[in-house]
């Protein structure tokens, strides 16, 4: 692990796989149209780090994190998890992989949403059982069986058998994350997870998470809350105009950086959170 | 007005009525098998699906319903196909519906959010799975009132295969009426049936979407 962590993290179990990083990004560029919205990223994530990426609207840091699992297509270099190439065969003809082979990658990335993106015409257990059973086999009763314990682990035992219209949104992605982690994912990726939330349910959705990584999970995640990111995040990465401006452990990012695109932003962060 | 006549023609016009209901139910059934079969292959079977699925929908809503019977009770004869009446009949009425129902489903589809299929391929589903598990399920609970509304235009449109003898609630009517001379008192009689049916109808499409918006 070459992460030197100055954080409040618990020092993480070095696991046997930590040659092969989880996720090698190399060269990865794309454009939609004219409009170049990735150029030129190279990140590497380890086994059991957290990275957070963060920087302005725009910046391009949904769509990196979107192209980690091939929801977003990228056209330029190359995205590796567990050093299997994502989104296309690894030989000179580069063809997009089948949708079958795709899903077999997808298996072992769990994402978490802006928007939850729970089915409402699901309980919150049927939440989570839903993908044990049409994506792992399970029959329905060990599949139930497991998503309990799930929904217990981010504290919403009591809610299974609420519909999602039924719960605020910070138990909304509680049961998201629950979702996820029950496919039991070697990495997961959050996609702004606490921005559609009111301010006081941020607290419990971060939580989760940071339990989720002292648990060892590897995650990236794309964020507006500077304070996780400062206190729980191996490294950081601020993306400004689909390029990576500054890249670091938390302390280097926030208080070391000398980009004044990376100042100019910490500082109208500090500006809207002062009262 | 003679009410007697009434009473006496109402066993023949409700052993009709209940010709008219399964009949259209069939017709009905058809119809959501073809229209959701139809709707499924244009989003995702490629190009020529879609095409085909256009011209199918262009068809069945272009041409009037009763020509549409005409021609499946007359033509498939001519390419050997012999088919009674009845058969004639639920055909033209599931292929009209379909065609509707496509749509119906087509908009129903659009008002899905983005983020359920999406949640669902992050996971790893099959696309068989998205579509039978998030998809439609959500798609249908949005287009129940729109159903509702397609049913009971269907079990009005019905009547127009008393044109091939069906013995439905129409045909039956006309018969009788033709009998006894009294066609007032049996076409009103007639039309009080169907209104109780649809009425019957649009009370079941109610408690169906009470039912679901409770979820």
């Amino acid at each position: 692990m070459t992460a030197v962590s100055q954080t409040a993290t618990p020092p993480r179990p070095a696991s046997a796989g930590d040659a092969v990083p989880m996720v090698s990004i190399r060269g990865v560029g794309k454009s939609f149209g004219t409009n170049e919205v990735l150029r030129d990223i190279d990140l590497t994530v380890d086994r059991s780090e957290v990275v957070c990426l963060i920087g302005p609207s725009g910046s391009g840091k949904s769509t990196l994190l979107r192209c980690i699992n091939f929801l977003e297509v990228y056209d330029r270099g190359e995205i590796r998890i567990e050093g299997k190439l994502v989104g296309y065969t690894d030989d000179a003809q580069r063809r997009r992989l089948s949708n079958r082979d795709l899903r077999d990658l997808r298996r072992n990335v769990g994402m978490v949403f802006q928007q939850f993106n729970l089915w409402p015409h699901m309980t919150a257990l049927e939440n989570v059982a839903e993908a044990l059973v049409q994506v792992r086999g399970m029959d329905k009763a060990a599949a139930s069986a497991h998503a309990g314990r799930m929904l217990d682990r981010v504290g919403l035992a009591a809610k299974a058998d609420s519909y999602p219209a039924r719960l605020s949104g910070g138990q909304q992605q509680r049961v998201a994350i629950a979702r996820v982690i029950a496919m039991e994912p070697h990495l997961m990726l959050f996609d702004e997870p606490t921005s559609a939330l009111d301010p006081e349910l941020v607290g419990e959705v971060l939580q989760v998470m940071r339990d989720l990584a002292a648990d060892g999970m590897t995650m990236v995640v794309v964020t507006h809350e500077m304070g996780f990111a400062a206190n729980v995040a191996d490294k950081v990465a601020f993306l400004d105009r689909g390029r990576i401006a500054a890249f670091g452990t938390p302390r280097e990012v926030f208080h070391e950086a000398t980009e004044p695109r990376v100042q100019q932003f910490l500082q109208t962060y500090h500006e809207r959170n002062s009262f | 007005m003679k009410f007697s006549v009434i009473i006496d023609a109402l066993p023949y016009l409700l052993g009709a009525a209940v010709t008219t209901i399964w009949v259209s139910l069939l017709g009905v059934l058809l119809g959501q098998v073809i229209g959701v079969a139809v709707c499924v292959a244009r989003q995702s079977g490629g190009r020529a699906a879609d095409i085909a699925g256009g011209v199918y929908v262009s068809f069945f809503r272009g041409v009037p319903l009763l020509i549409q019977l005409l021609l499946i009770y007359y033509m498939l004869p001519l390419i050997g196909i012999d088919v009674p009446p009845l058969v004639a009949s639920i055909a033209a009425l599931g292929l009209a519906s379909g065609a509707y129902v496509s749509e119906i489903y087509r908009g129903a589809l659009n008002a899905v959010p983005h983020g359920q299929s999406e949640a669902a391929l992050a996971l790893g589903f099959p696309g068989r799975s998205i579509w039978a598990r998030i998809l439609l399920p959500q798609a249908f609970r949005i287009s129940v009132p729109a159903l509702v509304n397609e049913l009971i235009l269907l079990l009005k449109a019905s009547s127009l295969i008393s044109v091939v003898g069906v013995a439905e609630l129409t045909r039956t009517s006309q018969t009788i009426s033709a009998s006894n001379f009294r066609p007032l008192e049996i076409y009103l009689a007639a039309g009080l049936i169907y209104l109780a049916i649809n009425g019957a109808l649009a009370l079941f499409g109610t408690l169906v979407e009470r039912r679901l918006q409770q979820a």
